[in-house]
């Protein structure tokens, strides 16, 4: 790819004319909307329309935060310095105090999703967890649920405990690289968001032809878009509104299939009960 | 085979010898620019693969110090990741080792997985391990097994002096090859251009070289234990070797004619010497008895009895003994017997009257070219007598013309005398001179004998020329050193 060269006064415009288009709402204060790699977050394009689709739909500023790891998007929204953020379930029942459930995606035509485990497509004899036993095994993160925390549970319902039973982790801070990870044979195995392998699926099939899904997990409440508590009412409302409606639009529905969901449902607190559950056990194995 | 290069004409082996010589050039200098485009390769791709190690080696101490084994492959693999870099100077396979000598992570995690050792599955990692194990710094170290088609580029990884693991490239060799193969191919089609350039010319140049020895060789290879006839050589005439020994073979040639030609002649004096010393003692031993026996028949008729049978008896006697004492002299020629009254013209123009009359009577023409002005200091008679003996041979000889020329330089006079009559066959010639000459058709055979002697008393010699049609008698008499007079 080749970009013709940015000379300064290019750049000042190219700057001032992005700042001018939402001239309207340019005053308003920018809502911080907080992104992890619960879903393909490195598609530059995509969120630059998605952001000014949000921006129209809300008549304020929308400022993406993307930050390496959930912990510190959870961070940002703790300490208010975002408005809200797509996050896990797992971080948001463990921070439950403080964040407030926004929206739940529909994938599939369900708020729900599972964790796979998957090892390089080449490797034909492993049948369960069981046989990844002294291997590599890649994780996403540590505050993921389908990427850590379920394997977690499944190995501490064998009596096993993670850094025991393999020989080695590591994380690779998003889903996808997990299946890069499995499907380079990095790792011989790995945990990973059934949603995202399932869109990699769709749009990669190349990276996932060369992985196999050994085992899916129960289904579990989608990752959630929450905010924070200290969000005004006003603000809360627009922002799900928005959400909600965008199965409604056709602008909203191209964004959603490039997203691979079906859209965008208020959700409930039970919907991540499995997830609560699981954290607790983990937390309490011996 | 050996003997067929060996015995190939130089004429084909110098053209062969000169586009050898082109090849093999050819070949030494395309391999040394092979050499030297190995070392300048592979130096390229020290310098590349140190100071891209060097970069890698740097952004790993991050990841290896918070242990994040997936962006430090990612951060190996990024070399990888670009599309349009040059596959050639590209690692093979990247490893970091940790402290303890194993994979952390690789670029081919399937063949080098985590926390294996290098060295177990690919002995040749022994010696990049070892060589970097005891340093310290941050110096790339390579090493290349003797054999290997592998280079490998060793790079601590260090942060803050402590050792946190190594950076290892591996690089084959194999990109070099297809560069070579176009050098050479490059190489071998200009040396099959200059071939093809050199070829006429080297041909041409072989033929020039080649030709006057070719001819040399030729000429000398008809030489036999004699030189044939009409031998004729079209030999290169140059100061060079080959101009040289073409005219030291042609001296030669002519030293072996006339050494022939030599040998023949003293073969026919020697015979001629003892023929002449045979006859000379049996005449002189004649001629003792037989003045005694002429001078009792003289006594006998002035003093004797006037018996008329016996006087006629007697007379009868004295011719037989007066025949024998003329043959006996005709043998004995003795110059010193003669008057050394100096040769004038007149004497030649005498010698004429004498035989005009009898070539007269046969109607043969007499050419007659005397060139003597003034006397020369040779005794007359015997000069005569050589001039005549030739003059009746010829007259004897010839058919319609005898031709006489008599002329002198400042040494020798010449006598010749040519007729056109039936001319005398090759191998007759060693005989001509001898006395009582089967040769001799008419006459008592003497003739040329004499003639002969008295030639060689004089010094002189005799050239005889015969021709069909043309036979040439020439006498070649020394004057003697002492001026003359009149």
């Amino acid at each position: 790819m080749v970009t013709p060269p940015l000379t300064r006064r290019h750049f000042c415009a190219t700057l001032a004319l992005s700042a001018l288009a939402p001239r309207a709402f340019a005053e308003a204060p920018p809502l911080r909307l907080g992104l992890t790699p619960v879903f393909l977050d490195d598609q530059a394009s995509f969120l630059e329309a998605w952001r000014i689709y949000l921006t129209e739909r809300l008549q304020r500023p929308v400022v993406f935060v993307q930050r390496g790891s959930y912990r510190e998007i959870v961070e940002l929204l703790t300490q208010d310095r975002i408005e809200a953020a797509w996050l896990c379930g797992f971080p948001f029942v463990k921070n439950e105090r403080r964040l407030r459930l926004l929206a739940v995606p529909l994938f599939q035509g369900k708020p729900l999703y599972r964790s796979y485990l998957i090892v390089p497509a080449g490797d034909t004899r492993t049948e369960s967890l069981l046989d990844l036993r002294g291997k590599v095994f890649a994780y996403s993160d540590p505050d993921s649920n389908s990427g850590f925390l379920y394997t977690q549970h499944a190995l501490s319902q064998v009596g096993e405990r993670s850094e025991r039973f393999f020989a080695r982790t590591f994380f690779t801070w998003a889903h996808r690289k997990v299946v890069e990870a499995v499907a380079v044979e990095l790792a011989q195995g790995g945990a990973v968001d059934g949603y995202v392998w399932e869109t990699l699926k769709r749009f990669y099939p190349l990276v996932t032809a060369r992985t196999r899904v050994l085992e899916q997990s129960p289904e579990f409440g989608f990752p959630p878009f929450v905010t924070r508590v200290s969000l005004p009412e006003a603000e809360f409302a627009a922002l799900r509104q928005v959400l909600v409606a965008m199965g409604g639009d056709s602008e909203g529905r191209e964004l959603l299939s490039q997203l691979n969901l079906d859209g965008f449902v208020p959700g409930e607190r039970a919907l991540f009960d499995g997830i609560a559950q699981m954290a607790g056990r983990v937390e309490k194995r011996p | 085979m050996r003997y067929f290069v060996r015995d190939l004409s130089l004429r084909y082996k110098i053209p062969l010898r000169v586009l050898s010589l082109a090849s093999i050039t050819a070949i030494l200098v395309t391999a040394s620019i092979l050499f030297r485009v190995y070392d300048e390769t592979r130096n390229d791709l020290l310098r590349h693969a140190q100071s891209m190690g060097r970069v890698l080696a740097n952004t790993l101490v991050g990841p290896l110090t918070h242990d994040d084994a997936w962006r430090a492959f990612e951060i190996i693999n990024s070399p990888f990741q670009s599309e349009e870099a040059d596959r050639s100077e590209l690692a093979e396979t990247i490893l970091v080792l940790d402290g303890k000598g194993q994979v952390y992570v690789s670029t081919r995690p399937a063949q080098f997985p985590m926390l294996s050792d290098p060295v177990r599955l690919d002995p040749e990692f022994a010696a990049i391990r070892e060589a970097t194990a005891g340093r310290d710094g941050h110096n790339p170290v390579a090493t290349a097994q003797p054999g290997s088609s592998r280079l490998f580029v060793g790079i601590p990884i260090v942060s803050d002096g402590a050792r946190l693991g190594t950076l290892v490239m591996t690089y084959t060799k194999g990109p070099f090859i297809p560069r070579f193969i176009g050098i050479a191919q490059r190489a071998a089609l200009m040396t099959l251009l200059a071939l093809a350039v050199l070829l006429p010319i080297a041909w041409y140049w072989g033929n020039r070289m080649a030709g006057p020895l070719v001819r040399l060789a030729g000429c000398m290879d008809q030489i036999g234990p004699r030189v044939p006839e009409g031998l004729h050589c079209d030999l290169f005439e140059s100061n060079d070797e080959i101009g040289r020994a073409g005219a030291s073979f042609k001296r030669m040639l002519k030293e072996l004619v006339e050494k022939a030609r030599l040998e023949q002649e003293i073969l026919v004096t020697e015979r001629l010497a003892a023929v002449g010393r045979l006859s000379a003692g049996i005449a002189h031993e004649i001629n003792n008895p037989l003045g005694g026996m002429l001078n009792a028949i003289n006594t006998f008729k002035r003093h004797g009895s006037n018996d008329p049978r016996t006087l006629k008896t007697l007379s009868l006697l004295e011719r037989g003994l007066s025949q024998i004492k003329d043959t006996v002299a005709a043998l004995l020629v003795e110059a010193r017997l003669e008057s050394r009254h100096p040769l004038s013209r007149h004497d030649i123009e005498d010698t004429r009257t004498l035989v005009a009359a009898e070539a007269a009577g046969k109607g043969i023409g007499l050419v007659w070219d005397n060139h003597i002005a003034t006397g020369l200091p040779l005794p007359s008679t015997l000069v005569r007598q050589i001039l005549l003996n030739l003059l009746l041979n010829a007259i004897r000889a010839a058919e319609k013309q005898v031709e006489c020329q008599v002329y002198r330089d400042s040494r020798s006079l010449t006598l010749a005398v040519k007729n056109d009559g039936a001319h005398i066959p090759d191998e007759d010639m060693p005989y001509l001179f001898e006395p009582f000459s089967r040769l001799s058709r008419n006459g008592h055979g003497l003739g040329l004998w004499i003639t002969y002697q008295i030639t060689r008393q004089l010094n002189g010699g005799i050239l005889v020329e015969s021709d069909p049609g043309q036979t040439r008698f020439a006498v070649t008499l020394p004057l003697p050193e002492e001026p003359c007079t009149t």
